[in-house]
C-alpha cells in the first residue's frame, strides 16, 4: 500500500465545495470536489499509508477503491508525492 | 454540479489576480485596456502594497497578475516582487521589456515563483509598432535576448490576436521558440483606449474561425481562458469556460480600486477600494457589485441559441463597451448575433481619457 504526502510546493485552500490545490512548481491548479477527500489530502503525510489515512477519516470500505484512485490522480498531477 | 456551475457562484477568495501598479508608461499602445499614460499622483505607496500582499497571503490568493501601465517603472517594483515570493504569492508579470538589462533578466531567473510574459503584439516590427509604437519590437526581442541568455526558460510571449496579426500565429510560435518561450494569446477587448480601435482591430468571423481550429490543435498554447466565446462553435477551448469576473478574478488598479475584471476600468464596475475599512478581503466577500455578479446568470437574448452552454454569453467587458445589454450575445459572437446586435447602433459609454498623455498639436501662427 502506498504512503503519500503533500507536495511541498503545493498550497491547499478550503472552498464551499471542497479546496484548490495550486502547485507553486508547476503553476497548475486542481480542483478537489468532495471535502472529506480535502480532509485526507491535508493530513495524509501523518499516516503510514493510504489505507490507514482513510481509516482515520472513517471512509467507508465500499468507497475506497473511488477514494484510492482519486489519490492515484493526484499522485499523477504531483498534488501528492509517494513516500517510502 | 459542475465545476464551471461552482465557480460561478464565486470562491472564497480568488484564485488569482491582475495587479496594475502604476497607470505610467513609456509606451502608449493604442489599444491599452487602462488607458495607460501618465502616473497618478495617488498610486498606492510602498506601504500600501505590502499591505495588500500581506492580505492576499493571508486569504492565499495563490499569484497575482502584475501589469500596468509599465509596472517596472515603480522604483519599488522589484523590492514588491520579493516581497511577494516571500509571502508565497506568485507573481507572473507583464511587461513590455524596456527595462529588462542584463542584471534585472539575472535576478528574474533566479527567482522561484516568478514569471515573466513580454508583450509583442506583431510577429514582425511593422506589424508590431503600429499598435506599440515605434522601436517597440526590437526593445521586446532584445529583452527575450537577454532573459533567454540569463538562463530564464518558459516565459511567455504575450500576443493580443488582432485583424493585422491574426494571419500570423505560426510565425509567433517561431519567434518565441526562438527564445525558449511560450506563447500566450489574448482577446481583444473594447476597453481603454482599445475602444477606439477595436472596430477596425477586432478579427474578423472567418479569422475566429482559423484561431478556434489552430488553438485546438495546439492546447500548450496559452489564452488566459480569454477565448471562451469560441467554444460555440464545437469542442471546448481547454480552461474555464466561464466569465470570471468578480467570480474568480478581479482587478486592482493604481490607486487601489477594486474593479470586477482587467477589461472593465469604468465606474459601473468598480466594487470598492483596497483603501476602504476592512481591506480587499471586504470587498471581495461583502462588495454588492461581486455578491450580484455571482449570481445565477440570466441568458437574456440568448436563451433559444443551443450554443449558450458552451459561450455562456461570452465577455461581460467586450458587451458594456459595445454598448450591448449584458444578457445578449458577445459582439463576436461566433453565430453572428452580436454583429446583428451592433448594427442596431445602441449607444456605447463614454470612456475618459484616462491617463493617456495629452495629444501634443503643433500651433501654427494666424497670419
Amino acid at each position: 500500500m502506498t504512503a503519500y504526502s503533500l507536495h511541498p510546493q503545493v498550497g491547499l485552500r478550503d472552498e464551499r465545495f471542497g479546496a484548490l490545490a495550486y502547485h507553486y512548481g508547476n503553476r497548475r491548479l486542481t480542483f478537489l470536489n468532495d471535502p472529506r477527500l480535502v480532509g485526507v489530502v491535508r493530513t495524509i503525510g501523518e499516516y503510514d499509508d493510504a489505507d490507514a489515512a482513510l481509516d482515520a477519516a472513517g471512509v467507508p470500505v465500499p468507497a475506497r477503491p473511488a477514494y484510492l484512485a482519486a489519490l492515484a490522480r493526484l499522485q499523477q498531477s504531483e498534488v501528492l508525492v509517494a513516500r517510502d | 454540479m459542475r465545476v464551471t456551475d461552482r465557480l460561478a457562484r464565486g470562491l472564497d477568495a480568488p484564485i488569482c489576480l491582475t495587479w496594475e501598479l502604476t497607470y505610467g508608461c513609456n509606451l502608449a499602445c493604442v489599444h491599452c485596456l487602462s488607458s495607460s499614460g501618465r502616473r497618478d499622483p495617488r498610486e498606492l505607496t510602498t506601504q500600501e502594497l505590502f499591505a495588500v500582499v500581506d492580505e492576499l497571503a493571508e486569504m492565499q490568493v495563490f499569484y497575482v497578475n502584475i501589469g500596468g501601465g509599465e509596472p517596472t517603472l515603480r522604483p519599488d517594483f522589484w523590492d514588491l516582487l520579493d516581497y511577494c515570493v516571500a509571502n508565497k504569492v506568485g507573481v507572473k508579470f507583464s511587461t513590455n521589456g524596456s527595462r529588462i538589462t542584463p542584471e534585472t533578466a539575472a535576478r528574474i531567473a533566479a527567482t522561484d515563483y516568478v514569471d515573466v510574459q513580454i508583450s509583442v503584439d506583431g510577429a514582425d516590427a511593422a506589424t508590431n509598432d503600429a499598435v506599440r509604437g515605434d522601436g517597440s519590437f526590437a526593445t521586446a526581442t532584445t529583452a527575450m535576448e537577454r532573459l533567454a541568455g540569463a538562463g530564464m526558460r518558459g516565459f511567455k510571449l504575450s500576443v493580443v490576436v488582432t485583424r493585422d496579426n491574426a494571419d500570423q500565429l505560426d510565425e509567433f510560435v517561431a519567434l518565441a521558440s526562438r527564445y525558449g518561450a511560450q506563447l500566450r494569446l489574448t482577446r481583444l477587448r473594447p476597453s481603454g483606449r482599445g475602444a477606439d480601435v477595436w472596430d477596425r482591430l477586432h478579427p474578423t468571423a472567418a479569422q475566429q474561425q482559423r484561431l478556434y481550429s489552430w488553438l485546438i490543435d495546439r492546447p500548450d498554447v496559452l489564452t488566459g481562458d480569454s477565448f471562451f466565446h469560441l467554444s460555440a462553435l464545437g469542442e471546448p477551448l481547454p480552461g474555464l469556460n466561464l466569465c470570471g469576473a468578480g467570480r474568480v478574478v478581479c482587478l486592482i488598479d493604481p490607486i487601489g480600486d477594486v474593479y470586477a475584471c482587467p477589461f472593465v476600468l469604468h465606474e459601473q464596475f468598480k466594487a470598492g477600494s483596497v483603501r476602504d475599512v476592512g481591506g480587499f478581503a471586504a470587498v471581495w466577500r461583502t462588495s454588492e457589485l461581486f455578491t450580484s455578479l455571482r449570481e445565477p446568470d440570466s441568458p437574456g437574448a440568448c436563451a433559444s441559441c443551443g450554443s449558450y452552454d458552451a459561450c455562456r454569453g461570452g465577455c461581460m467587458a467586450a458587451k458594456f463597451f459595445t454598448g450591448l445589454p449584458l444578457d445578449g450575445p458577445d459582439p463576436e459572437c461566433v453565430h453572428g448575433y452580436g454583429e446583428a446586435a451592433l448594427l442596431q447602433g445602441s449607444p456605447r459609454p463614454l470612456v475618459s481619457a484616462g491617463h493617456s498623455r495629452p495629444v501634443l498639436v503643433p500651433l501654427t501662427r494666424r497670419r
